[in-house]
């Protein structure tokens, strides 16, 4: 009853810091899905990026986050400010699973369909466009979601560097020993992770080809 | 051997040659003349080099060696994409696009050529007309057809920027007896009107007497020989005997089981 009450009391403040927390996923998922797409369609296209590619996204999936914001703290423009820094970062990690799943969908569409499409005469752009990707589409899409996913989740922890969001609950409510306080922050993000889940989800089935 | 043409071959191979990037030949010495308005049958084993020959018509390969020349001019110098748009190309697994509509698989080559809407409604609804097929499916999808259906609609799509020239891997290969057989029926009533130019890949001689003008029986990578469909029966070439020979047996042993 104590968090409905807190809730009800602190509800300006939580729709707040829920905005602040959907610009930052949100910001950073767009960017790593801008050069995620692209890094996966080159890397599906020409087997030699396959590697340097896929690899180094792995890498940086591979760094505990706190850790990353640190490494990224003494970068030129991007240091000067908490919440760049944590889109940055956010993107780093989201980069994984949009290339993957770029790579993966376009190199699972059906051999003769590409072929087919080749001897017909398309040139490789029209292949890209109007066979590969809208085929690959809901493939891509399941590696947008799980991006988001992770990234809400993820977000919490920008408040370590004051960048703001939801976090900033979770760790005021840790320092404060306050349990109302980490689920005025844990429940939206849950929250936030959910729906996103669903809402692509549901994208991804209606984008998924027959 | 050849048939009489005033004209120059449509399609013509050169001492060809192909080797795959590791240096294993799968193709050699090929010289080949296709003519204008016949069936040439490439017949042969899996391996044989029937399927590697068909797709350096229309450079989906490249010859390692010597050339390649259709209507006249090399393939490795015309331009790659119009040399394709100008052949139709149907294949055994018929890669119909899943996320298109048949009307829109069979009109893709003309919308991408800038076809004004009306005129490809108009040539969709003749093609189905052509192969068989009631105009009404033209708004389903691939998933939604008959195996017979899906490669009727893969014939018309290859026919619809209306091509001279056109190939055929084992179009017919996937698809139950009954309706291959319809469908090659079809394709010699319809070989009949169009008068292409066919190159027709299959591995089985009964198709390849049926549908063939010329037969050119292919064996690891070489080119044996080319024979009309009547001297293929009589040749006394040792592999062609010796498909005669496999393809009578099974014809006797299928009809004795159902006779008993």
């Amino acid at each position: 009853m104590n968090v409905i009450h807190f809730f009800l009391q602190h509800h300006e403040e939580i729709l707040e810091l829920t905005v602040e927390h959907l610009w930052l996923v949100g910001i950073s998922t767009v960017l790593a899905t801008l050069i995620g797409i692209p890094l996966g369609i080159v890397s599906a296209r020409w087997p030699v990026w396959n590697r340097p590619v896929l690899g180094t996204a792995n890498i940086i999936q591979t760094v505990p986050s706190l850790a990353l914001f640190g490494f990224l703290l003494p970068l030129p423009w991007i240091g000067a400010r908490a919440d760049r820094l944590a889109i940055l970062a956010l993107t780093l990690y989201a980069l994984l699973p949009v290339i993957r799943n770029t790579y993966t969908g376009i190199r699972g569409v059906d051999s003769s369909v590409v072929e087919a499409g080749r001897g017909m005469g398309l040139t490789n752009r029209q292949l890209l466009f109007q066979v590969e990707l809208p085929l690959a589409m809901s493939v891509i899409l399941s590696g947008v979601r799980v991006a988001v996913v992770v990234s809400v989740g993820l977000a919490t922890i920008a408040a370590a560097i004051g960048a703001g969001g939801l976090g900033e609950f979770i760790f005021r409510g840790l320092a404060m020993v306050n349990n109302d306080l980490i689920l005025a922050g844990a429940i939206p993000a849950a929250i936030l992770a959910l729906s996103a889940d669903f809402g692509l989800g549901w994208l991804e089935r209606r984008l998924r080809p027959v | 051997m050849e048939p009489t043409s005033p004209n120059q071959p449509v399609i013509e191979f050169r001492d060809v040659l192909y080797t795959l990037p590791n240096g294993q030949p799968l193709l050699q010495d090929l010289n080949l003349k296709v003519y204008g308005g016949e069936t040439l049958v490439l017949l042969g084993r899996s391996g044989s080099g029937k399927t590697t020959t068909l797709k350096l018509i229309n450079r989906l390969l490249t010859p390692s060696g010597g050339e390649v020349r259709v209507n006249g001019a090399p393939t490795a110098e015309s331009d790659v994409i119009r040399l394709r748009r100008s052949i139709g190309y149907v294949i055994q697994d018929i890669g119909l696009f899943p996320h298109f509509t048949v009307e829109r698989n069979i009109g893709l080559v003309p919308r991408i050529d800038g076809w004004p809407a009306a005129r490809i409604r108009a040539r969709v609804e003749e093609l189905l007309d052509l192969v068989g097929l009631n105009p009404e499916i033209a708004s389903r999808h691939p998933h939604q057809l008959s195996g017979g259906q899906r490669q009727r609609v893969g014939v018309a799509r290859a026919l619809a920027a209306d091509p001279t020239i056109l190939l055929m891997d084992e179009p017919f290969g996937a698809l139950d007896a009954i309706t291959r057989d319809q469908l090659q029926r079809e394709f010699l009533a319809l070989q009949e009107r169009l008068k292409k130019t066919v190159v027709f890949v299959t591995h089985d001689l009964r198709e390849a007497l049926l549908l063939g003008s010329r037969i050119a029986l292919m064996e690891a990578g070489r080119l044996v020989t080319v024979l009309s469909p009547q001297d293929f029966l009589r040749s006394t070439d040792p592999l062609a005997a010796s498909y005669v020979q496999a393809c009578g047996e099974g014809l006797e042993s299928a009809a004795n089981r159902g006779r008993s």
